[in-house]
């Protein structure tokens, strides 16, 4: 089991050596969403992508519906009328630490960064599309322009310049928090804590916090009011590679040792 | 915004919003701001996460109720019942806060014998002339000072003309009570008990606002008012403060402006002026709304809220005349009002042709929007500039908008797309029904596409008064340019035309001064050589940094003197970006507020009398005897080293003539407002009243609604009957217009964007399940709704957000409608405003939009002509007067 | 802010990923060069302009980048002690505003009785404006009132605007019509 460690990601990210960064993610805490969906636009806005389409949904105030290979940011809306409430939560990539996209890729065009997050490298996906059943959150998709699949990059080229995500930095209220994937946790661990001691809110908790859920633990997690199910999101995900990985990856292995030395002939000199 | 201007002496928010934060409880109300401001929101959540208590009391349950510690629902077009039920309960309950009441507010003062309550009078104070529907309100004058021989003389006060001739302006806070002499009213009873005092006046007043009869009038449950009222009393006194936020869910009715002069008397009792965590947050719409106001494109009004001259006011001595308070800042009147006419005319200004004052042009009576369009309607109004406006999908009305806008000779659209405003000769309801042909539209028609934000220099002043710059990135593009270009080189070619004329309409515009340098391959005028203006100058020609600078003997010129002080140094004031890393919370060296860089106003009131904080915890701005002056984190309200024991003698004018425990210094008598004596033209005390278009008759008064309430009933704009009246039933639901997070006003910036017009794509209502069971309405399908000014389709959201109400016995519900959408634009849908009718407050002229009635049903409109013929059934049922 | 960073040399993933730790090619081995020289439009940006938000009054800071004489992007001003570098949905989307797929950058001009917009120069229509504005004034200019009291105006000019414009262009606008004797200027502030 040596792939499926909770330290799985933290391995990745140590193959960058001195590059290597602290685990980078987000705390989406839904208590303090005010649900203005300016982390989608500031998502499309920073990564160019299009409008999905303009369709009314009479879903609530979401309109967008679900991440897809164009929306990276969207905010659930959950009426709760016998509760007086409505739920607000803007999903994201989970940047899982087994991360079934990233096993199933065949290119290599998913790669785990040096902040331990998971990307997509447009230049490399030839759109085979095996990553997007993959996803246990349904959140990689393919884009309907050119058919590469696309998702949350936590604005990787944000943060290579040491800035933070464009949803996040929006973020009117900071429901959205950006950081030290440790940090992050224990501010999540405090901030339940003072949640849970109202008594409207005795049912929040943290999702996706930990490393014994079936993903090892997210790079984005939240905190909900509710069941995750209750905001569309699945109660007990699984690495769907978790039984396939390891064959998948020998595989892969072996072939790109048999491909690699005809490319080491090429590039040699280079290298 | 009088309702601030005449409880206080300045027609502005009163606090800043990152005050939020102190407060320990924030009534959110007539405003829907985690939508609608939703980064100032942020202070609201530092507030929510330090334990305040933030209530939101509206009509539905919004993305605000959802963050909020409360949501109390509230009928549309009722809250004046509500606020009254909460100074009724303040004053029944002891909970007011005596200190601040007897000392900073007009409480104690006695008022005339002759006056009148609502109580005496069923509905209507003295001085109600029913012929004329105007108050004549020289009976709510304080004891001894009657008018005598005044009445008349200030211009623009009701008592010269009633409401066709009012002219404070949305945000008019012209001299107030100038008649008070040294700055004290003749009569006070400190002790509160005269039966005429201002105080038992009040009691008196709201006696029956009840938790009984918010329930009956508001249909908001007794028991959640009630948590509303303790919760305020609970969070205001020495150690805590409450903030009040308000929109234009306050502001757009036929009552509006008393809505807000409620919300003040709450505060006013409570002692939350003044103080930080406390005040009046207005929340304004537009980037620079506030500064719209300060530097007017307003009829009544020129830049500083100085009035627009009247007819009446015949030269320069008879407008200073009628304009200036003996006591407080509007004893100044004069070096305002002289220095704008240097800042205009320059050297043709002298004292001997009245600095030029004989150019200006007079005002006769209510030149506001709306009968602005009537003008047009009328064939009176020829040319029209419609400047980063969209009235026929944002004004009340829409079909009026359009028929107004195709009999004109000329118009000048200027935006950044082709706007529903720009196309309405080819692509509108009424072209589609064939009311308004293209080719029998005679409107020549210039679009002139504008310049953004990014591609000009220039100053935006934000809700809480505070002027920031904005820096130019770009050019503009192809022919897109700013308005500071296209005024600048539209005066300049209208004076090159006009040259040698010696007619003196004409000299009028040619010894206007206008010689602002340019820059650039477009000849941009300088932004900030029109700022310096504005702060004006003294006789060395150097920057003033204060308007206590100003002189009116021609000697300084100032385009705005409120403004004053915003270019000190010769320093663009407004360009100041001190990172708030580098400064307290305050942040006075962030941008430039006026007046004088305050940012919490009338803050003397943060001190208790003798100038000590009222407590440790709510410490802002107190007197440091060691020094002899106010010491604080933000500019003191009041003059830095007037003692808190100084006493004005005999002689004192202006600002000596307020004693040094008088915060309110822009008022004549230095007091906070809870009975306005003068200002307002509709009643010294804010009365419950129902909307022009009511499902029920008034619970509280046999008056149903603002007795002086303008009104412009026509063939073009049909107003229901209300309840009672044959036809009232044709309309049944009580509809409400509103903005939400993702669009902004009409459209033209959002619709425009496919990224937010992607989150909110079409047009939608909200209802109740109930009322979608009644009207066999499903969730994503269509309704259309209808009222007699036309009927639009709208896509269906059925939501328990939106809660059915019961008024005074009776089952009331609600039809919730966004109004972003039009004709053009990426997403496309009908206007809401197409529904509205016009009718509007009488002191600010301002529409009523925020309650009417209305009727839905399943399905979508019918198109073309079958759309007139569904609205003809409906007014004939409805006992109205048919389209033609 | 603005100074380039160094291109990473990048030798080609398959020899990183035999070469290197990443056995698998999960991370720095399968990196591809396009990745690894990515840099944020706010770094490759030629100056940084400090701006407002044009949306609503709550003032947001905003921070325009700029390139080759285009915005790439506009976010927030991280020093604004009013918004703390935070922007809403609509100020978020401030760069699309200003390079909307349906924005006019050419004057437009319907004649009367016209069916269709025609194209006008500028220049042109600038002056056929002026000239609108002086026969319009001149045809119902009042002098004085029934009374013989001055009045000085034309109340067949109006206008409409000003809430989203600049104090600077209000004020231009207020003085010169003011001196035309147009009284009914109007604003957003009422509506």
């Amino acid at each position: 089991m040596e792939l499926f460690e909770p330290t799985a990601a933290s391995a990745e990210v140590a193959t960058y050596g001195e590059r290597a960064q602290p685990r980078k993610g987000f705390f989406t805490d839904t208590t303090l969403c005010i649900g203005c969906k300016a982390c989608e636009v500031a998502c499309k806005e920073w990564n160019q992508l299009p409008a999905d389409g303009y369709a009314f949904t009479a879903q609530s105030y979401d309109n967008t519906g679900e991440l897809n290979g164009t929306t990276w940011r969207h905010v659930a809306f959950v009426e709760q009328p016998q509760k007086s409430r409505w739920l607000m939560e803007s999903d994201v990539c989970k940047h899982c630490t087994h991360a079934a996209c990233l096993d199933v890729c065949p290119t290599g065009a998913l790669v785990r960064t040096e902040f331990g997050t998971v990307i997509v490298q447009e230049d490399v996906c030839n759109g085979c599309g095996y990553c997007v059943p993959a996803c246990p959150f349904g959140v990689i998709d393919k884009r309907p322009e050119d058919g590469h699949v696309g998702k949350c990059t936590l604005c990787y080229d944000r943060l290579r310049d040491g800035e933070t995500p464009a949803c996040a930095k929006a973020c009117p209220t900071e429901s959205i928090q950006y950081g030290d994937l440790d940090d992050l946790r224990r501010r999540a661990d405090e901030r339940l804590e003072k949640v849970r001691a109202d008594e409207r809110f005795t049912d929040a908790s943290l999702y996706l916090r930990g490393p014994d859920d079936g993903i090892g633990g997210a790079g984005a997690f939240f905190l909900l009011l509710d069941r995750p199910e209750v905001y569309g999101l699945p109660p007990d995900p699984v690495d769907t590679t978790r039984d396939l990985g390891k064959m998948w990856r020998r595989a892969a292995y072996a072939m790109a040792a048999i491909v690699g030395t005809i490319a080491l002939c090429s590039v040699g000199p280079r290298a | 915004m009088p309702g601030l201007g005449t409880s206080f002496g300045r027609g502005g928010a009163t606090t800043f919003q990152q005050d939020l934060q102190n407060s320990d409880c924030i009534l959110i109300m007539g405003s829907n701001m985690a939508e609608n401001h939703p980064v100032g929101f942020q202070w609201v959540m530092e507030a929510r996460e330090r334990g305040a208590e933030i209530i939101h009391v509206d009509p539905r349950f919004t993305r605000t109720s959802a963050v909020s510690t409360m949501h109390v629902k509230i009928r549309p077009g009722s809250d004046i019942a509500f606020l009254g039920g909460l100074i009724n309960y303040i004053l029944e309950n002891n909970r007011w806060f005596d200190e601040y009441v007897r000392t900073y507010t007009n409480a104690p003062v006695i008022v005339d014998a002759r006056f009148q309550d609502t109580e005496d009078l069923d509905g209507v104070f003295s001085g109600f002339e029913p012929k004329e529907d105007k108050y004549d309100i020289a009976s709510w004058q304080y004891d001894d000072m009657a008018m005598h021989g005044s009445a008349g003389r200030r211009m623009g006060s009701a008592v010269s003309g009633g409401k066709q001739d009012a002219h404070p302006g949305e945000v008019s806070q012209e001299a107030q009570n100038q008649l008070l002499e040294h700055g004290e009213p003749p009569h006070v009873d400190m002790t509160l008990q005269h039966p005429r005092c201002v105080f038992q006046l009040l009691k008196k007043h709201y006696a029956r606002y009840t938790a009984e009869m918010v329930e009956r009038v508001c249909g908001t449950p007794r028991a959640e008012f009630l948590k509303v009222a303790d919760a305020l009393c609970r969070n205001s006194g020495r150690e805590r403060t409450s903030a009040i936020a308000y929109a234009v869910g306050w502001t757009h009715h036929t009552v509006g402006v008393q809505y807000i002069r409620a919300a003040s008397i709450v505060q006013l009792l409570l002692g939350n002026i003044g103080r930080p965590g406390g005040g009046i947050l207005a929340l304004r719409g537009h980037a620079s709304i506030q500064g719209s106001t300060d530097i007017p494109t307003l009829y009544e009004l020129l830049p500083g809220y100085l009035a627009m001259p009247h007819k009446e006011n015949v030269d320069l001595a008879n407008y200073i005349e009628e304009t200036t308070s003996k006591a407080g800042y509007w004893y100044h009147t004069d070096a305002y009002m002289i220095s704008l006419l240097k800042a205009w005319y320059g050297e043709h200004a002298q004292p001997e042709n009245d600095f030029c004052y004989g150019y200006l042009p007079r005002v006769t009576g209510d030149h506001s929007c709306y009968p602005m369009m009537m003008g047009m309607l009328e064939g009176n109004v020829k040319g029209f500039f419609c400047v980063g406006e969209n009235p026929v999908v944002g004004s009340a009305n829409g079909p009026l908008q359009r028929r107004a806008m195709a009999n004109l000779d000329w118009l000048v659209v200027r935006d950044f797309v082709e706007i529903e405003s720009a196309a309405f000769w080819y692509d509108s309801v009424e072209i589609e029904t064939g009311a308004l042909q293209t080719e029998k539209i005679k409107t020549e028609i210039f679009f002139m596409p504008a310049a953004d934000h990014l591609q000009k220099s220039g100053s935006f002043t934000n809700t809480q008064r505070l002027l920031q710059w904005h820096h130019k990135a770009v050019d503009p593009e192809g022919d897109c340019r700013s308005e500071l270009w296209f005024y600048y080189h539209l005066g300049r070619k209208i004076r090159e035309k006009l040259a040698g004329s010696n007619d003196p309409k004409n000299r009028a515009v040619t010894e206007l001064t206008w010689n602002y340098p340019t820059e650039g391959r477009l000849a941009e005028p300088d932004a900030h050589a029109v700022l310096r203006e504005v702060n004006g100058w003294g006789p060395d020609g150097k920057a003033l940094d204060a308007y206590t600078k100003l002189k009116p003997d021609g000697s300084t010129a100032c385009g705005c003197w409120i403004y004053c002080g915003c270019f000190k140094d010769e320093q663009n004031q407004a360009a100041r970006r001190k990172s708030r890393h580098e400064q307290d919370w305050v942040a006075a060296e962030w941008g430039w507020a006026w007046p004088a860089n305050r940012r919490i106003l009338y803050n003397r009131a943060s001190a208790d009398p003798a100038g000590k904080p009222w407590s440790e915890r709510k410490k802002y701005v107190y007197w440091d005897e060691a020094k002899g002056q106010w010491n604080g984190p933000d500019v003191p309200d009041f003059e830095k080293d007037k003692r808190p024991d100084y006493v004005p003698p005999d002689e004192a004018v202006g600002e000596q003539a307020i004693d040094g425990k008088s915060p309110f210094i822009m008022q004549g008598d230095g007091k906070g407002w809870l009975f306005a004596p003068d200002g307002l033209v509709d009643g010294p005390f804010p009365a419950h009243y129902e909307p022009e278009e009511s499902p029920v008759n008034n619970p509280l008064y046999a008056q149903q609604s603002n007795p002086v309430r303008e009104q412009w009933p026509s063939a073009n704009n049909p107003m229901h009957w209300s309840d009672g009246k044959p036809g009232a039933d044709a309309f049944p639901y009580v509809g409400t217009t509103y903005r939400l997070t993702e669009h902004h006003t009409a459209g033209g910036m959002s619709r425009s964007v496919p990224h937010l017009s992607e989150l909110q794509p079409e047009m939608f209502v909200e209802v109740s399940p109930a009322l979608a069971e009644e009207r066999n309405l499903e969730n994503g399908g269509w309704a259309t709704v209808i009222t007699a000014r036309s009927a639009i389709e709208a896509r269906v959201l059925v939501t328990e957000r939106v809660p059915d109400y019961v008024v005074d016995g009776r089952p009331t519900k609600v039809v919730g409608l966004p109004y972003h959408w039009g004709v053009k634009g990426v997403v496309r849908g009908d206007s809401v405003n197409d529904l509205v009718g016009i009718s509007a407050d009488p002191n600010v002229h301002i529409q009523e939009t925020k309650a009417f009635t209305c009727d839905i049903r399943a399905g979508r409109r019918p198109r073309g002509p079958a759309l007139r013929d569904l609205v003809n059934d409906y007014r004939a049922r409805a006992h109205l007067p048919l389209e033609e | 802010m603005m100074a380039v960073e160094k291109r990473v040399a990048r030798s080609h993933p398959l020899a990183r990923q035999l070469r290197g730790p990443d056995k698998y090619a999960l991370a720095d081995a399968a990196q591809s060069s396009v990745t690894a020289s990515l840099q944020p439009r706010t770094q490759t940006a030629d100056r940084v302009v400090r701006s407002v938000c044009p949306y609503c009054a709550v003032g947001c800071g905003q921070l325009a980048f700029v390139k080759d004489g285009k915005i790439v992007q506009v976010e927030g001003d991280p020093d604004s002690p009013i918004s703390r570098g935070h922007l809403c949905p609509k100020g978020s989307a401030t760069r699309t505003l200003a390079q909307s797929p349906i924005r006019e950058y050419k004057v437009k001009y319907r004649r009367p009785y016209g069916t269709a917009w025609e194209e006008l120069d500028l220049e042109t229509a600038m002056d056929m404006i002026a000239d609108r504005v002086i026969a319009t004034r001149e045809q119902t200019w009042e002098a004085k009132g029934e009374d013989g009291k001055p009045l000085n105006r034309t109340l067949g000019i109006a206008s409409l605007g000003g809430a989203t414009l600049d104090n600077e262009e209000n004020y231009l606008m207020k003085k010169l019509y003011t001196a035309l004797g147009v009284v009914q200027v109007e604003n957003q502030a009422r509506i």
